[in-house]
């Protein structure tokens, strides 16, 4: 039977060190609502939606009444808007019609975020891709809970430049777009490579073609928890650092599982999987940088940084697949820069640069992730920063993702505001050497050797 | 049989478990198990409870329950086992 011992661990995992269910995510298909009628096909994404999604914040907040756990976010996920509009969308405003839609049944059923304004071109675009991407800045400014998010590589089918380059005025057009709001619409875009199908975290979470009608998937979080458990583990070796470390991750990882499974039986939706990231929010003592610091590091950003993500990300790992029987997204440490307070005070301290933080995504799950920029940084600069963190995620066979803030009328030494889970960034300076001629080369980069693999 | 676990955390005071049982009582919630330790400074009391003999559903005992707890003065918790089952048992 539990134990006393036991019962307060957990309770106080929760009260304390701010434990909690990040999101229960409904991944939804919205193949079946394909229609060449721009009208129909609205009505039949609002319907699917408001249908299959109805009871999800009920059942999301009943759940967490009765186990004690906060979810914080409950969202949806839906197939890739290219592919479903591609009928029936002659135009940007089109597609940005679409993205209304999403908004408006997301705001009905009372959810956080929707996913899944998602172009798949790591090879190459459709016409009904280039649209969709060309309505972005429309899309994201006109909306509220709409989030964005583009493939742009993969180490199966290399990085497809074009792509690359048009994202890099894209990011810049949403940031003008948003100008009023701190260019807050280029915080619900991001760019990938090699992007997961199943992801439950935004702004990259859409509904993947190989997945099932509906489906449940849930991420985990919890820094806060490790960092504490790491405080009883000062000074001892590697070994017992990352033991620790496992069994941490192994106990966050139940609980989303848990969670994952109840959420799956009462809603009547399978469950997909469990994302064991460990995802930071401006609350003090939820932070990965502040689990650097405990291993050992004077802020993040010092040498040995890279060495010290590595090994959480993969001890994470190690505990959490045990933990759970489907595990899949990103899973791993997120590194977001404005969401995670170590990593502002770093960065405010001059001690992480975004030169460090593009070494550290080559170990950890995600990427260049909520970087406030100058808002005059040139598109080729964004599409070259772009390149680089695709190609990092190409050659590793992993996620990457950029979602970069080019905060208009705003340069080095300023701060920027986004409010609630999303934080404040201060502007990092960005390389001001050309990669123009790189940039708009055209075509795309081959898929590296290693992936012939047939 | 699913259980509930009831914790009362706060200020150590007189009488405390009386009203909590008294109220467990009258709704026919059956007390299985109860521990209890010093955390900290803080009074610490789990009980396990068995659920099935009640007309109250889930939500009226925790609600009821965590305002009984405002009026002693202590933080009433009521969650099911399964949390605690899934994190420290494989």
């Amino acid at each position: 039977m539990i134990n006393i011992h036991e019962v307060v661990e957990t309770n106080e995992m929760i009260e304390k060190e701010n434990l909690d269910v990040r999101t229960i995510t409904l991944g939804i298909s919205l193949l079946d609502c394909i229609d060449s009628d721009l009208n129909k096909l609205c009505d039949n994404i609002y319907n699917k939606i408001y249908e299959t999604a109805k009871d999800l914040v009920k059942t999301g907040d009943q759940i967490s009444r009765e186990f004690g756990i906060p979810i914080v976010n409950k969202r949806i996920s839906v197939t890739p808007i290219a592919l479903v509009g591609g009928a029936a969308c002659k135009s940007a405003e089109d597609f940005a019609r679409i993205a209304k839609t999403l908004d408006k049944v997301a705001k009905a059923v009372g959810v956080n975020f929707i996913g899944g304004y998602s172009a798949l071109v790591s090879k190459g675009m459709t016409p009904a891709d280039r649209l969709l991407i060309e309505s972005i800045p429309e899309a994201l400014s006109s909306t509220d809970v709409v989030c964005s998010s583009i493939n742009v590589g993969s180490t199966k089918t290399g990085i497809n430049m074009d792509a690359v380059r048009l994202m890099g005025t894209i990011v810049k057009k949403t940031a003008e777009a948003t100008k009023d709001a701190d260019s807050l619409g280029c915080a619900k875009l991001v760019i990938f490579c090699n992007a997961p199908d199943d992801n439950p975290f935004m702004a990259g979470a859409f509904h993947g073609v190989t997945e099932a009608d509906k489906i449940i998937n849930v991420g985990v979080s919890g820094p806060g928890v490790v960092k504490t458990a790491l405080e009883k583990v000062r000074g001892e070796n590697f070994e017992v650092l990352c033991e620790t470390i496992k069994k941490t991750a192994f106990k966050i990882t139940r609980v989303g599982q848990l969670v994952a499974q109840e959420a799956s039986k009462r809603l009547g939706v399978p469950f997909g999987i469990i994302d064991l990231s460990l995802a930071p929010t401006p609350a003090i003592g939820d932070s990965v940088a502040d689990i650097l610091c405990e291993i050992g590091l004077e802020s993040a950003g010092a040498p040995g940084t890279t060495a010290a993500l590595a090994l959480l990300n993969d001890q994470v790992k190690k505990g959490g697949v045990m933990a759970s029987s489907y595990v899949g997204g990103l899973s791993g440490a997120f590194i977001p820069v404005s969401e995670d307070q170590g990593m502002i005070n770093a960065v405010e301290a001059g001690a992480l640069t975004l030169e460090k933080l593009e070494a550290m995504t080559c170990v950890c799950s995600v990427g260049l992730d909520m970087i406030a920029i100058p808002g005059d940084t040139p598109d080729t600069t964004i599409a070259g920063i772009i390149a680089d963190e695709m190609a990092i995620g190409m050659i590793n066979q992993k996620t990457t993702a950029v979602r970069l803030i080019p905060v208009i009328g705003k340069g080095v030494g300023e701060t920027v505001e986004f409010g609630g889970l999303l934080g404040y960034a201060p502007i990092m300076p960005v390389n001001s050497f050309s990669c123009d001629a790189f940039v708009n080369r055209g075509g795309r980069i081959p898929a590296p050797v290693h992936s012939f693999k047939n | 049989m699913k259980k509930t676990i009831i914790t009362v955390v706060g200020k150590d005071t007189v009488g405390i478990i009386a009203r909590v049982c008294t109220y467990l009582a009258d709704s026919g919630i059956n007390i299985l198990d109860i521990s209890q330790t010093i955390v900290s400074g803080f009074f610490n009391m789990m009980m396990i409870v068995d659920m099935s003999g009640t007309d109250k559903d889930f939500n009226t005992v925790a609600d009821e329950l965590e305002k009984l707890g405002g009026d002693i003065g202590v933080v009433i918790k009521c969650q099911k086992e399964e949390i605690f089952d899934s994190m420290h048992r494989i």
